[in-house]
């Protein structure tokens, strides 16, 4: 068979009803592309609720390895008759919808631009199976099967798939096999397979690793070295923890003891998960929170004190859709000014920006990092799109050499020797004073208030002994510039316009850039990785006539803090916004910038 | 206040601790309360109580929230480090702090506002995981710092300074202590250093939480004619129903201190509290019968105090964490670090 345009080139879309066990039926298709070699992302939609609900899972295959959101669906799995006709209507021109024919549709519904495939999957379940559970369980491993033959799926791939996952459990092995089949053999018997997308082998996820970035956040933390976790539950961050509680508790595990070297925590709220994290670190232990943006608002006033008082803290700010409660299980990148300046009063804090899991990875070590450097909190702003969904991602490395970066803490010998210990005393001339740990000499003793404090650490309301405190932590903040990582910056002489974006924007810029080279269109990028803004992102705006920037909210939030934080002018920035809760895609963003371009030339 | 100078002097013949330091080693900052206010009497029995118990200063941390009674750990031990936190919220900062060394003593220093307005949340929680720490409440029924209004402690029909009458139902900490599981329940009084002393020794060397509930007047909002907070109605009302004396470890119980209805209870690190009863059969370690007797006697218009319950049988936050005996403070990273092969073997299960 000859190449078609489409083979590795398609987004399969599975519309469900949440409850009904299709997550593993749905990972073992998204895994059967990466197993064959192929680039490809998975995508979850789903509700904010336990059972009941229109869930949809979707797998976008790309031979050229854009993995963000495609924005279009060329084979629709119709499970959910609730969403049957919204379901339909999306399918693109030329596109195939699978649905279960064991029940009649509405005939009312038809389109001819695209073909209707009836499958009786819960008819062929319940003849096969006669437990309940096991029949609507099964009738979404019948929908893979039928997928299998109509994409062309490499059987050997799913087999073993199915026995890693099953082998332990051989009745379900059974089942799931039986199902699978069912949907397979009948897909050949009636249809035309393949269909013009076909999942063809190639070689370019080797060295890669499905993941989310939640597990990989978890991960960071727990590499970096961290022991205290105060949290409290809240989507979309949960599985932050739950992964980091699942690998601490079995890596850390002392084999003679059977205690694991960690603390893991749930607090009545966010209000004392952040004050635990607070405590932990103020005592030495690496410690960190996750949560989401109603966590985030009740963090401030400890955010705020920490700045102030300056102690180390790390939070895992996992972005979902606001304002207030929002939408819980929606993606948005919303929360950048109300992190970056926390708190009331003249606060400001340390953000880090992964763009995906393997930086979610990275970025949640480093947040350790500094946050003992700065003794001040960092926030890794990640969102539910990083958090939740399976990316593709290089596999994870950690550096055999990594020591952890306590920053300035006085040891007991150090401490003895001195006269006098002075917890705000900028003794380098870097804004960042020494601090020391309770309990380890007596000459260590300081009081930690968030009222006026002078640089001995002394209660003060005198007017120079404040404003001293201040401006030094102000020259903290210049130093943090220098510490903080640099952004990811793809520049050429040639072009004259920029893009500059931030997190899980990063592959939709990245297909638009080419789709826009492709039509003549040239443009430089940079991707802020943390805040505050370093020289580089000065630079970049300096080079540029005209700078695009991308981001997943209404109100520009990026932008704004880029013209209140570089010395950037208005009329330069240009926003291309994404905010309706689903992750952006390259189209919307071409879109944008040719929209303003058009804009341009008709002025 | 820190800027005004406390001589460190201290003469010579100052009776030592087992440490050699003297009374003037757990001192703090000079006080700015209000000359006569409750929380310097609290705060000198807590110097006392930490010298006596021979704490090295520095292996204990302070902690406090916001309000009058929470600026009172910078007035003692400044030989300890302190954590003034924000308001209501103590009990989070202790938990953490707590979680990542559990070897210092921790001592709590609260209010009635910070404690049963703000911090109730906080409060009940910290006491749910038996946090090991004292948790001591500076209570006087009033808002000091913003001049006189009620709070959550203040009794109905009490009459505020300016004339107003509370009408709202109080929490009573140690009501509520003892009905959420907290395992050191016990309430003094400013005015009583010696009845204070021996209870803040043992709630230091109890292992859990253990809250002390001080009424504590307000000399400036809070102690006129009317107010059920007051030095005068509160020695009027008072029933010491039980008096603690706190024996060391390998201290022989002297004759005096057995005389009477007698209770021993041995804490974990081998001290015991021995609980004099005024009353008839009172047993501090039933619960239910300490929750009845409160409500009794405060019905009757008293104000018991003494230590009330105790439990040293439950674990502590760390037990149930399972969490090891080395402070997890002091894990070196290389324990910490799961390494690169570990981190394969968790890949392996995402391709």
């Amino acid at each position: 068979m000859s190449q078609t345009p489409r083979d590795n080139d398609f987004t399969v879309k599975i519309a469900n009803v949440n409850g009904t066990g299709s997550a593993s039926a749905n990972t073992l298709l998204m895994k059967s592309f990466f197993r064959m070699g192929i680039p490809v992302a998975g995508k979850n939609y789903f509700p904010s609720n336990i059972q009941g609900l229109p869930t949809w899972y979707e797998i976008r295959a790309s031979r050229e390895g854009y993995i963000c959101r495609s924005g279009q669906v060329d084979v629709m799995v119709a499970m959910n008759a609730q969403t049957y006709r919204k379901d339909l209507a999306e399918v693109a021109a030329g596109g195939y919808l699978i649905y279960d024919s064991t029940w009649p549709r509405d005939r009312q519904l038809a389109r001819d631009d695209i073909t209707v495939l009836g499958v009786p999957l819960a008819r062929m379940c319940n003849e096969r199976f006669s437990r309940a559970r096991e029949r609507v369980l099964m009738k979404n491993i019948a929908y893979v099967g039928v997928l299998a033959a109509l994409l062309d799926i490499d059987m050997n791939v799913v087999r073993n798939l199915l026995q890693e996952s099953y082998g332990a459990k051989p009745q379900l092995l059974d089942s799931n096999q039986a199902a699978f089949d069912l949907g397979y053999r009948y897909a050949i018997e009636n249809f035309s397979c393949p269909l013009p997308f076909r999942a063809q082998l190639m070689d370019a996820t080797s060295g890669h690793i499905m993941i989310d970035g939640n597990t990989t956040a978890a991960l960071g933390a727990l590499f970096a070295g961290a022991t205290v976790v105060g949290w409290y539950p809240i989507t979309p961050s949960t599985s932050v923890i739950d992964a980091f509680r699942r690998y601490a508790e079995r890596l850390r595990r002392d084999p003679q003891t059977g205690r694991s070297n960690v603390a893991i925590i749930q607090a009545e709220d966010e209000l004392a998960a952040i004050g635990m994290v607070l405590g932990a670190s103020w005592n030495g232990a690496r410690s960190f929170t996750s949560t989401s943006g109603p966590g985030i608002s009740l963090m401030n006033e400890f955010l705020g004190y920490a700045y102030f008082t300056e102690i180390p803290a790390v939070v895992i700010n996992v972005q979902r859709c606001g304002p207030s409660t929002g939408m819980p299980t929606r993606t948005q990148q919303a929360d950048i000014m109300a992190c970056a300046y926390a708190s009331h009063g003249d606060t400001r804090h340390v953000l880090l920006f992964p763009a995906n899991p393997e930086e979610a990875f990275y970025l949640s070590a480093v947040a350790f990092d500094l946050a003992e450097r700065l003794q001040t909190p960092v926030i890794v702003l990640t969102d539910l799109d990083i958090g939740m969904n399976d990316w593709m991602c290089r596999e994870l490395k950690w550096d055999a050499g990594y020591q952890p970066d306590r920053g300035k803490v006085m040891s007991a010998a150090q401490l003895e020797a001195i006269e006098k210990f002075h917890r705000y005393l900028d003794v380098d001339h870097d804004g960042i004073p020494w601090r020391s740990l309770p309990g380890v000499h007596p000459k260590g003793a300081y009081f930690t208030r968030g009222s006026g404090h002078n640089m001995y650490g002394a209660y003060t309301e005198d007017a120079k002994e404040y404003q001293h405190v201040v401006d030094r932590l102000r020259l903290k903040w210049e130093t943090a510039k220098t510490l903080v990582p640099e952004p990811v910056v793809e520049q050429s002489e040639r072009h004259r316009t920029g893009i500059i974006s931030v997190g899980s924007c990063d592959g939709a810029v990245r297909e638009a850039r080419d789709r826009l080279a492709a039509a003549g269109v040239g443009t430089n990028y940079l991707r802020v990785k943390a805040f505050p803004f370093g020289k580089a992102v000065q630079d970049f705006l300096d080079a540029h006539d005209r700078v695009y920037v991308v981001e997943q909210n209404r109100d520009a939030q990026l932008r704004a803090l880029l013209l209140l934080e570089t010395r950037v002018g208005q009329d330069k920035l240009v926003s291309v916004l994404h905010y309706d809760g689903l992750p952006v895609t390259a189209a919307s963003i071409v879109d944008g910038i040719n929209q303003d371009m058009a804009r341009g030339k008709a002025a | 206040m820190s800027y005004i100078a406390k001589p460190k002097v201290a003469h010579p013949g100052l009776p030592r601790n087992e440490l050699g330091l003297s009374l003037r080693d757990y001192e703090g900052g000079m006080s700015t309360l209000c000359a006569g206010c409750g929380h310097d009497s609290i705060t000198a029995a807590l110097v006392q109580a930490a010298f006596e118990l021979s704490i090295p200063p520095h292996r204990m941390a302070k902690l406090s929230g916001i309000g009058c009674s929470s600026k009172t750990p910078a007035y003692f031990a400044s030989a300890s480090h302190g954590f003034n936190s924000v308001h209501g919220r103590m009990a989070s900062v202790a938990t953490g702090a707590n979680a990542a060394n559990r070897e210092l003593t921790y001592i709590g220093v609260s209010g009635d506002g910070d404690t049963l307005s703000i911090g109730l949340g906080q409060f009940c929680h910290a006491i749910r995981r038996n946090l090991d720490m004292l948790y001591v409440i500076e209570n006087n029924g009033v808002y000091g710092l913003t001049k006189g209004q009620f709070s959550a402690s203040a009794d109905v029909g009490s009459k505020a300074k300016k004339g107003e009458v509370n009408q709202q139902p109080p929490i009573d900490p140690c009501m509520l202590a003892l009905s959420i599981g907290c395992t050191f329940v016990a309430r003094s009084f400013s005015g009583d250093k010696e009845h204070l002393v021996p209870l803040l020794k043992a709630g230091i060397r109890h292992r859990g939480f253990a809250m002390i509930d001080v009424i504590s007047p307000c000399v400036t909002f809070n102690d006129h004619e009317g107010s059920t907070k007051s030095y005068d109605f509160t020695r009027r009302h008072r029933q010491a129903a039980i008096y603690a004396d706190y024996v060391p470890p390998a201290q022989e119980i002297r004759s005096g201190q057995a005389a009477g209805s007698v209770q021993s209870v041995t804490l974990h690190d081998g001290s015991r509290v021995l609980l004099r009863k005024v009353g008839a059969d009172y047993d501090a370690t039933d619960r239910m019968a300490a929750f009845g007797y409160l409500s009794q006697r405060q019905a009757a218009g008293e104000i018991v105090t003494g230590l009330l319950f105790i439990d040293e049988g439950k674990p502590d936050m760390h037990e149930v964490q399972a969490t090891p005996d080395q402070p997890l403070n002091e894990v070196p990273y290389a324990r910490l670090n799961p390494g690169q092969k570990a981190l394969d073997a968790i890949q392996s299960r995402f391709r």
